[in-house]
């Protein structure tokens, strides 16, 4: 967390990692500058494709999850859409946990839609769904470790072994877990993708995303990684840089030809955050285990989805994959007759709140609190959110670093008001 | 730039060996010595296609001072350097065997390596054969298996990181310029 990818510089030994704040990089002469654009030196040209602060990130955030190497995006989204297109073609199919944040499932029906690219969600928890949902054109499967907002958590060795005996790779978004509760790729999975905004900075400053490779897996069927290139001189990939191939052509062409790249100022604030990762979250799970038994006895209180309560139906799978906690994030709901007053109710509540911030976001040293069905999920039809398991009475919290005691009281009351 | 001194790391990803021998053929001393003492590396099965990954090594160890000496039966010269059709062609001292070439081959260029008296033999990244490389340590060669050159350069040298790599290198020491 604190050393990992960062030696003190030769010249200044500068003890914190500087800011390279500078859009491009001066070539040594014309060969070099030749060589560096046909990938044939290591070096940066443009922070576009790459920046010696961001690379910083990306290989401490590699080390944390014991990848061979990362990519950083601009957010979290924009490392999912990066994967997608280095890793599929025009008429490929994906087969998706239907437990997933709202903006995810808009991103694979709808944008991916434009590139015919197609999705088909089954419920995490059925194996034979996952079986069942691949064709011959399935190219990844995809699933979050905790999934949003329901809590549910993606039975990752299973579903990878799925995805090995049919010779393709097992995406797995951490954002929720993050390295410091479970490492995706010591259970099977492939790639890791993050939104970084959430834990991995942890202060709400930056938004910022992580693509991560285990090195491990073959890509030689894949055309889009090994077959040679016409949007670089034919190179082949996967046959030239190994178990780099699929992050080098994430980096030189998809991040290249996307351009969501991060600001090096971003990824300066997002290593600020990794240095205190497995502090804050050893503290937020444990607040938010707390606050979830709170709520789970309170009489005001229907129901409580925590993977660490033992009444949530995932939590065997909590204690193998996430055994120092289980996140500071999860949903309950509000006792109601009907869906009209369960929303009435939900509003209610959240105005009654004094120290829990009402925001669209997650992973803040800061509690949160949001009711998806009114904001994150809005754009999702009723079908869509009743398969994402998302309730009109659902509230969503993110336990922050405040004395828990204080966040009980504030529940307390805003459950209480009249 | 290099990472400081005393860097012991174990490296153990992106590898098909064992862990025992990884610690006989991957080690980080030895590594570190070939890439500081070498001066001149024999590449065998040097490509004449400048998109193969032989080329990339062999153009980037030519930019960072290495002497590369192609071996290539089918090629007159590679990279501006004369190329030999086999190692025991090469009239001068070889420090580095590097090879590009199918396991099946690795047990001849190692006999030949160790005729010509190389001070080292280097399989290249999955390129496994233990055969060739108890062959070569016996005769008394540092051997590395399973490793790319240029990888390693990059890791020991600063520059793998910048390509948001895993270096798996921890050090609070300052760096050294190379």
């Amino acid at each position: 967390m604190v050393h990992a990818g960062h030696v003190p510089d030769a010249v200044t030994g500068a003890r914190a990692v500087p800011i390279y704040q500078t859009t491009s990089f001066v070539f040594e002469d014309a060969e070099q500058a030749a060589q560096l654009f046909e990938l044939k030196q290591y070096g940066n040209i443009y922070t576009r494709i790459s920046n010696p602060t961001t690379a910083v990130l990306e290989e401490r955030m590699a080390s944390l999850e014991g990848a061979t190497g990362a990519l950083a995006t601009a957010s979290g989204m924009a490392a999912q859409l990066v994967t997608f297109l280095t890793l599929l073609e025009p008429g490929d199919e994906i087969v998706a946990s239907s437990q997933l944040y709202g903006g995810s499932i808009t991103q694979l029906v709808h944008t991916l839609k434009k590139f015919s690219i197609g999705v088909r969600f089954v419920d995490p928890s059925r194996i034979e769904e996952w079986e069942a949902a691949i064709t011959p054109k399935t190219k990844a499967l995809y699933g979050e470790t905790i999934g949003n907002p329901r809590g549910a958590i993606l039975d990752i060795s299973r579903i990878a072994e799925v995805a090995a005996s049919r010779g393709m790779p097992l995406i797995v978004d951490n954002t929720l877990a993050t390295p410091s509760l479970c490492r995706p790729i010591e259970h099977g999975a492939t790639l890791i993708v993050h939104s970084a905004t959430k834990f991995i900075g942890g202060h709400g400053t930056a938004l910022g995303g992580v693509l991560l490779d285990s090195g491990k897996f073959d890509f030689s069927r894949y055309p889009s990684v090994a077959a040679p290139s016409p949007a670089y001189h034919d190179l082949r990939f996967y046959d030239t840089f190994g178990h780099y191939g699929f992050l080098m052509k994430a980096r030189a062409e998809t991040l290249r030809d996307t351009g969501a790249c991060l600001s090096p100022f971003n990824s300066f604030l997002l290593i600020q955050g990794l240095e205190t990762l497995s502090l804050r979250m050893e503290r937020q799970s444990a607040s938010a285990l707390r606050v979830a038994q709170f709520l789970e006895g309170h009489a005001s209180v229907a129901w409580v989805a925590y993977a660490g309560l033992p009444s949530h139906p995932d939590h065997a799978l909590a204690k193998k994959y996430l055994p120092g906690g289980a996140g500071a994030v999860f949903s309950f709901g509000l006792k109601s007759a009907t869906a009209a007053e369960g929303r009435a109710a939900g509003r209610k509540f959240i105005e009654g709140l004094r120290l829990f911030s009402h925001l669209a976001n997650i992973g803040d040293v800061r509690s949160l609190v949001i009711h998806p069905a009114s904001t994150t999920h809005q754009q999702l039809s009723d079908d869509e959110l009743s398969r994402g398991g998302v309730s009109p009475e659902l509230i969503r919290l993110s336990i922050g670093l405040e004395n828990v005691e204080d966040l009980l009281w504030d529940l307390d009351q805003a459950l209480r008001a009249p | 730039m290099g990472p400081g001194p005393s860097i012991a790391c174990a490296i153990t990803l992106n590898s098909a060996l064992t862990p025992d021998q990884q610690r006989l053929y991957q080690d980080p001393q030895v590594i570190q010595r070939l890439l500081r003492e070498s001066r001149t590396v024999a590449v065998v099965g040097l490509s004449t296609d400048p998109q193969r990954a032989s080329w990339f090594v062999a153009s980037y160890l030519k930019k960072e001072g290495y002497r590369v000496i192609p071996v290539n039966p089918k090629a007159n010269e590679i990279l501006g350097e004369k190329c030999y059709p086999d190692l025991a062609s090469i009239p001068d001292p070889v420090d580095l065997v590097d090879v590009f070439r199918p396991a099946a081959e690795c047990l001849s260029v190692a006999t030949q390596a160790v005729e010509i008296g190389a001070k080292a033999l280097w399989l290249q990244l999955k390129l496994v054969k233990i055969e060739a490389a108890e062959l070569a340590a016996r005769s008394g060669m540092a051997v590395v298996v399973d490793r790319c050159v240029k990888m390693e350069h990059g890791r020991y040298f600063g520059r793998l990181h910048w390509a948001g790599m895993n270096t798996e290198i921890i050090s609070a020491r300052k760096a050294r310029l190379p």
